[in-house]
């Protein structure tokens, strides 16, 4: 085939050995041929990250889509084809008032879980910033390990810790507190002490997080200002509320971000504390309600999607966020 | 103003003046500083009676794994294990279905960490050292993809696995672990990529070497603690995961260590807390090891993801 005349700018180069030799003036020494090698090696490159993402996340999402608009039960588990019911599914769930209870809960247990643990995490790390460095030295190996702990392993120990016959908690308050309605008292029979008890597991094992990236951010405010600050006359809390808190401000929203997202897509924890005996229908967040429908494929889709969306209500503006920027 | 005032004057007046203000300044900083001195002492109690609360639990674990069920059940709990035994354990490890659920959490870890890490290093490599068309939509993908919440999609995830015969299979769980860890595991490898400089590569390059050569000899080398990192945080997520194996291993048979914890929990609650401790402390200890490997990166690693994404 005969290459078509081009213009003398966009010719390919002559194809004389001296000229095409691998002189340093002509930029990258990268030899032609490679080129169109260097355009697809990218893309090759992505695949085998591509395949299992969209193997296990893309398409389970997409057919689940798909699926909360269906009929899906038993009977197409055997092989009937699946009916479109258009938003049957939808107003089924949305009509019922216990569906709004649970996703009524699990808000509220996502707000309050991720506030507690941000106000104890930010003192904490606070605390950590002001103390001496064999105390400070203590309380990360704390933090520590309460954070690389297994869940299940620490949920197995706060099951033992608040059991009603032998449990410390039960101890301590009937013992030493001297409330003895505590002898043998349930922790999770009742579904607001269910909360309670899930709330201080979640708080537990959520805190270390946000002290050490509380504290990572606390130490990038520059002592120079603290110090001029305070011979200003600024007290304690004046310099920590106008210095430090303004700067650590965007590690303190992501952390706070997160947590909310990890509260309200909580399941371990729950499902554990049910397992444990605690009446599953009053105690189910969206999380443990979904894994109850799944008997009902169209129905736990449903379920899954609202709880997706939800989730990207609560988290939109962080994904604006990312779109906005530009440098990636 | 003050030019007009005799200087013969002004100097004197100045001295007297300045003593008094500059000795009642270095008393109040003396005062301050004994008063934050006292301050910083009963702070750290504060701060050693927390450390002390919060890693009560993990002390209760290993405490109550040494101690045989009747010192369990006194109605006093005993605080420090003094004559502990090694039952607890010895009952665990000979336990048939312990060693089961060992090597299917093992099976499961090792297939996907191999898949996560070489994986995600290679798209690394692309994300961080080519420029193309997608690049940014595809590093936006996985930011995107690490909110979608699991919990909102195992039960489609078991329908899919179901579909191709991969339920109760440590394929079919490595899968789906690979996908969930896969993102963040990225994340992590792109930035340890772009820390190398490409400088380095090129310089390999005009002295003669391949663009693979160069890598190979060069770059790779100095991207090993990244691999380990992403590896070990790989391994941390396989090794305690418990959703999605609830879902994706309803056999007793393929049970991971996990799903294994709790089933020894159910039958033992409050019967032999002391076995289901051991059982707790033989899952930890190993684990808490790896973790403080990898925390400050993971802890990094998630802050930067949201910051700079």
């Amino acid at each position: 085939m005969s290459a078509p005349p081009l213009p003398p700018e966009t010719a390919a180069p002559p194809r004389d050995p001296v000229a095409a030799g691998p002189t340093p003036v002509a930029g990258r020494p990268v030899p032609r041929r490679a080129s169109w090698r260097a355009r697809l090696n990218p893309y090759l490159l992505l695949v085998p990250a591509l395949v299992p993402i969209a193997i296990g996340l893309g398409y389970p999402l997409a057919r689940q889509f798909v699926l909360s608009f269906q009929e899906y039960g038993l009977a197409q588990q055997f092989g009937r084809p699946a009916e479109w019911v258009g938003l049957r599914n939808y107003t089924e769930l949305l009509g019922d008032p216990y569906v709004w209870g649970v996703i009524g809960r699990s808000v509220a247990f996502c707000l309050v879980n991720a506030g507690l643990t941000m106000l104890v995490g930010v003192a904490l790390a606070v605390l950590m910033s002001r103390v001496g460095r064999a105390a400070r030295t203590t309380l990360q190996v704390g933090m520590l390990l309460a954070w690389g702990t297994p869940v299940l392993a620490t949920l197995t120990v706060w099951q033992w810790l608040f059991d009603s016959q032998y449990g410390v908690v039960n101890w301590v308050l009937a013992g030493p507190l001297g409330l003895a309605e505590f002898r043998g008292h349930s922790w999770i029979i009742e579904p607001a002490s269910f909360y309670l008890v899930a709330t201080v597991i979640v708080v537990w094992m959520s805190v270390p997080f946000v002290v050490f990236t509380t504290y990572a951010a606390l130490l990038q405010v520059p002592a120079e200002c603290v110090e001029a600050a305070e011979l200003d006359g600024a007290s304690a809390w004046q310099r920590f509320r106008h210095l430090s808190l303004p700067l650590v401000r965007p590690v303190l929203l992501i952390a706070a971000l997160l947590q909310v997202i990890w509260d309200l897509r909580v399941f371990t924890q729950i499902h554990v504390l049910q397992r444990a005996g605690a009446p599953t229908r009053e105690t189910h967040l969206l999380g443990t309600f979904v894994y109850s429908l799944s008997r009902e494929f169209s129905m736990a889709g449903a379920m899954a999607t609202v709880m997706l969306v939800l989730t990207l209500c609560l988290t939109g503006f962080y994904i604006r966020r990312m779109l906005r920027e530009e440098e990636l | 103003m003050s030019a007009t005032a005799p200087p013969p004057v002004a100097v004197p007046a100045v001295a007297t003046a300045a003593v008094p203000g500059a000795v009642r300044a270095v008393r109040h900083r003396r005062r301050v500083r004994r008063r934050s001195r006292l301050a910083r002492r009963l702070l750290g109690v504060l701060a050693v009676a927390v450390a002390l609360v919060w890693a009560f639990p993990i002390y209760w674990m290993v405490s109550s794994a040494f101690l045989p069920t009747a010192r369990l059940q006194r109605p006093e709990p005993t605080f420090f294990p003094v004559d502990g035994t090694l039952a607890n354990f010895r009952q665990v490890l000979t336990d048939e279905s312990f060693a089961a659920s060992f090597r299917v959490s093992l099976a499961v870890t090792a297939l996907t960490l191999a898949g996560a890490v070489l994986f995600a290093f290679v798209a690394a490599l692309a994300v961080s050292r080519f420029r193309f068309r997608g690049r940014k939509s595809f590093i936006l993908t996985i930011l995107v993809v690490q909110m979608i919440p699991a919990e909102g999609l195992f039960i489609s995830q078991y329908a899919v696995l179901d579909d191709w015969g991969l339920v109760n299979s440590v394929l079919g769980l490595s899968i789906v672990y690979v996908a969930a860890i896969l993102p963040f595991t990225v994340w992590m490898l792109r930035g340890f990529v772009n820390g190398v400089p490409i400088e380095l590569e090129e310089a390999a390059m005009v002295d003669g070497l391949s663009r693979t050569q160069a890598f190979f000899r060069i770059t790779f080398p100095l991207l090993a603690p990244g691999l380990v990192a992403s590896g070990v945080y790989g391994f941390l997520q396989a090794w305690n995961e418990y959703t999605l194996a609830l879902v994706v291993m309803t056999e007793p048979g393929e049970r991971t260590l996990p799903l294994w914890l709790q089933g020894l929990v159910e039958a033992n609650r409050a019967t032999d807390w002391g076995v289901v401790m051991a059982g707790a402390t033989l899952i930890a200890v190993p684990v808490i090891g790896f973790f403080l490997l990898v925390q400050k990166r993971m802890s990094a690693g998630l802050v930067a993801g949201a910051v700079k994404g």
